[in-house]
């Protein structure tokens, strides 16, 4: 519980605080990267998990995450296609990439009922995350309203996330 | 003059479109993770059109296993309801999405 909550806790002011490193509120095509990026990182979690649980709950949340990140990304890319933003990269984004990268690297040395743990738990703590962040800096400093408005349907789509990943986790102890 | 056999044919044909001519088609929309109407009224043999405005697929699920219908991204997905009684449904891929199906015989 403590190792979560902390990891949680972690991860939400890694990503508020490298937001707020910039000291002016991030662009609309940042946000966008930044959106995106977090979808990214989720699809590859959840594919390292598809290849290497057996467990049916968490394969299940894994697909759910491939198909529903796939589908805000998709529709990410359409609207900075036609709004004509070029998505910029940006500390946030490199931040979360990097984390990432060590975290498949951390979660690709477990095995069995330690890594279905150790992979939930950290989509509990990284949607809180995206969440917070959505809800805090990326929703209210979207000045296109086609993007806040895709924000806001990836905000309650990820709040359905982090409840399904709650269910999983708890389910696994 | 119609030969005899036609008879009950053509019975049964005007009897078929004056039973579908009863039949409403009731739509259901689902829009940013929401069912609405969150409750429905229909009767056996109505058919429900199913009307995914979202990005995302969803499903009606039925929790009494009666049907389990898919509905691909900006699709509409219909169903021909055969049995009566209160159904409560679902999608089985953001079970936060819940409504009600109230079918009459």
């Amino acid at each position: 519980m403590f190792v979560r909550l902390s990891a949680a806790i972690a991860a939400v002011s890694l990503l508020s605080s490298a937001a707020l490193a910039q000291g002016a509120k991030p662009t609309d095509p940042q946000i966008a990267h930044i959106a995106y990026t977090a979808g990214v990182i989720d699809i590859a979690a959840a594919k390292q998990a598809l290849s290497k649980t057996s467990n049916k709950d968490v394969k299940a949340f894994a697909e759910d995450m491939v198909r529903d990140h796939e589908a805000v990304n998709k529709q990410a890319l359409d609207l900075v296609k036609k709004l004509k933003v070029t998505p910029e990269d940006n500390d946030t984004s490199k931040t979360l990439s990097k984390n990432a990268a060590a975290k498949l690297a951390e979660l690709a040395k477990l095995k069995g009922a330690e890594f279905d743990k150790a992979y939930v738990a950290n989509e509990v703590a990284y949607h809180k995350a995206v969440d917070s962040a959505l809800e805090t800096t990326l929703i209210p400093n979207a000045n296109n309203a086609e993007l806040k408005s895709l924000l806001q349907t990836g905000l309650k789509i990820f709040q359905g996330h982090e409840q399904h990943a709650e269910h999983v986790a708890a389910a696994l102890k | 003059m119609m030969p005899r056999w036609i008879v009950p044919i053509v019975a049964a044909l005007t009897l078929a479109m004056s039973v579908s001519a009863h039949a409403a088609t009731i739509q259901i929309t689902m829009e940013n993770l929401v069912i609405s109407p969150a409750e429905t009224s229909a009767k056996v043999g109505d058919t429900i059109e199913w009307i995914n405005k979202d990005i995302f697929v969803h499903t009606a699920t039925a929790r009494n296993g009666d049907w389990d219908v898919t509905m691909p991204p900006k699709k509409t997905v219909t169903l021909v309801l055969k049995k009566a009684g209160t159904v409560e449904y679902y999608c089985r891929f953001h079970p936060n999405m819940k409504a009600t199906l109230v079918i009459a015989p």
